[in-house]
């Protein structure tokens, strides 16, 4: 029994030392940081460091910039999250139909552009939402409605960023509602037949109720993902046009590691932390609720 | 007769939700093989009127993207084969060794998944600037070499093994290394490979650290080497789309060979990848 142990020991040293140093030490030292004036000068004379209490967290909610950030990263968050969790529960239906042919195949095919690398895609976007020669706005103009501007336009900036993440991410939630969607007892259906219900009925009283831990995953997962935004606009915007595409962890990232403020860049992080604490809890009690 | 327009119904609409999935990749790789300024002409043409490898030969030989290309590789196969030593060998003590304690430690990793990396950067950096590991392939693999989600996964598997296959191997004098070498290794096959292939992907999609700790053009990844085109080669439409084939294609190639494992991986365990 001791023995046992000893033996755990030495096998979870590596990855607790991992974790230890290189994730839990620094979120830690990420909030002494944020309640630090690490900046720039400090980078060269650390003795120059001074403790600043919560000052940088009162001018980070004092700065209109921080609160353009938040709006955007919640405006993309609140589409574009319930649009792609929208997208992969239609795709995971359309796949998972009992009439549909090349199951495996389709499933692949709406897979894909999970695996791909964002930044790739990203410049491949920037190309399709080419006002002149993308090939979105050639097929606007096709059908016979004006061209956008998307990545130039700051009302379409955002939108466009959108798009690409329903696209490139509902794959892998309609993997989950698969999985989800399987797990339902058929006999569940028969009954709700023999009691008359058309299709619609069916899915409105038995698949949505029956999907309700698969939808709390997902909703928790896509919210933390996208409360994260940052290489969707670093590549097709760099927070432009009019700081309307400048997320939370792009401001964190400019005021960090551009001007090397590190203390205030820290206070932003973990607000947005709270941020996405909050989005989890509120989740779940949502859930637990109904 | 309404059945059958149903079917009909169905699979048109599962063909045109796949031709809007494939056709950014597609027309990606079709535009890859074009001669510079092609994709921009008028009438618009979606596939090369003589396909061309001109732009691959302009990012090797020109812009040095093998050196990216090889970047990309080393750190991407180093993460995963120690990262599946150091997962596997903390989830099996996890699943299967006992000690006190061992609950609590685990349900505290768990929730760490909720706190996002970029916590923890600012520090991580500085962390990394002391230890002289700025710039250097080390620094971008260190901090992938553990990963809670990778410790869950197996030991989701290890609560499989049956406890009497170890104490027998423990009665016959089998000590706890070779116990987990000789008897839980080859039974953890297909979790390993699953996390491999996640592990994998995920380092080489990874941009947000590499960007931070590599600052040195010759030590770009793909994705940070792509990022820093896009600023200089903005309007070369095609040359940009054969160095996103060329950054997609592996993880593409690897998702197609293995993708059972992959995806039967991630409904198990429903890990984002």
């Amino acid at each position: 029994m001791r023995n046992e142990a000893r033996a755990a020991a030495l096998f979870l040293a590596p990855a607790l030392a991992v974790l230890g140093l290189f994730f839990f030490l620094p979120v830690v030292a990420g909030f002494a940081l944020s309640l630090t004036d690490f900046d720039l000068y400090t980078l060269g004379d650390f003795h120059a460091l001074r403790f600043v209490a919560l000052h940088n967290y009162a001018a980070v909610l004092r700065s209109s910039l921080f609160w353009t950030a938040l709006g955007n990263t919640l405006y993309f968050s609140l589409v574009g999250g319930p649009l792609t969790v929208a997208v992969s529960l239609g795709a995971a239906l359309l796949v998972n139909a009992r009439a549909a042919r090349f199951k495996p195949l389709f499933r692949t095919v709406y897979f894909a552009p999970v695996v791909t690398t964002l930044v790739a895609v990203a410049v491949v976007f920037r190309f399709l939402y080419h006002p002149r020669f993308g090939a979105i706005d050639r097929a606007l103009v096709g059908l016979g409605l004006p061209a956008i501007d998307w990545l130039g336009d700051p009302r379409w900036a955002m939108p466009a960023i959108i798009l690409l993440a329903v696209w490139k991410n509902f794959g892998y939630n309609m993997i989950i509602f698969l999985a989800g969607l399987q797990a339902i007892p058929e006999e569940l259906y028969e009954a709700a037949r023999i009691d008359g219900a058309g299709a619609f009925r069916q899915f409105r009283h038995v698949t949505l109720p029956m999907l309700g831990p698969t939808f709390l995953f997902v909703g928790i997962v896509t919210a933390i993902g996208y409360l994260q935004l940052f290489p969707e606009p670093y590549v097709m915007t760099y927070g432009g046009p009019l700081n309307r595409t400048l997320s939370a962890v792009m401001l964190m990232y400019k005021e960090g590691f551009r001007w090397w403020r590190m203390g205030y860049a820290s206070a932003v992080a973990f607000l947005l932390c709270l941020v996405i604490a909050a989005a989890t809890a509120l989740q779940m009690r949502w859930q637990e609720r109904r | 007769m309404r059945r059958r327009a149903w079917t009909v119904l169905l699979h048109a609409a599962l063909v045109a939700g796949g031709a809007v999935t494939l056709f950014p990749l597609l027309w990606m790789l079709s535009a890859s093989f074009m001669t510079s300024g092609e994709a921009t002409t008028f009438p618009p043409h979606l596939v090369p009127h003589a396909a061309t490898l001109e732009q691959y030969r302009q990012l090797f030989l020109r812009l040095n993207l093998g050196r990216a290309f090889l970047s990309s590789a080393t750190i991407a196969v180093t993460t995963t084969l120690f990262s599946l030593l150091i997962n596997s060998m903390a989830g099996y003590a996890f699943a299967r060794l006992r000690f006190g304690g061992r609950e609590r430690l685990f349900g505290l990793l768990l929730a760490a998944l909720i706190i996002p990396a970029q916590v923890g950067m600012l520090p991580l950096f500085l962390l990394m600037k002391a230890l002289h590991l700025v710039n250097t392939y080390w620094g971008a693999i260190l901090p992938s070499l553990a990963s809670v989600l990778g410790i869950f996964l197996i030991r989701q598997f290890m609560l499989s093994v049956p406890q009497e296959l170890l104490e027998a191997a423990r009665i016959e004098g089998a000590g706890e290394w070779r116990i987990y070498r000789s008897v839980v290794m080859p039974l953890a096959r297909p979790v390993l490979a699953t996390l491999a292939i996640l592990t994998f992907m995920t380092t080489w999609n990874d941009f947000m650290w590499p960007l931070i700790v590599l600052s040195d053009q010759r030590r770009y990844t793909l994705p940070v080497a792509m990022a820093s085109l896009v600023g200089e080669h903005a309007l070369d439409i095609e040359l940009m789309m054969a160095g996103a084939v060329v950054t997609v294609l592996p993880v593409l190639v690897v998702f197609l060979a293995l993708q059972r494992s992959y995806i039967a991986g991630l409904m198990a365990g429903s890990v984002k990848g």
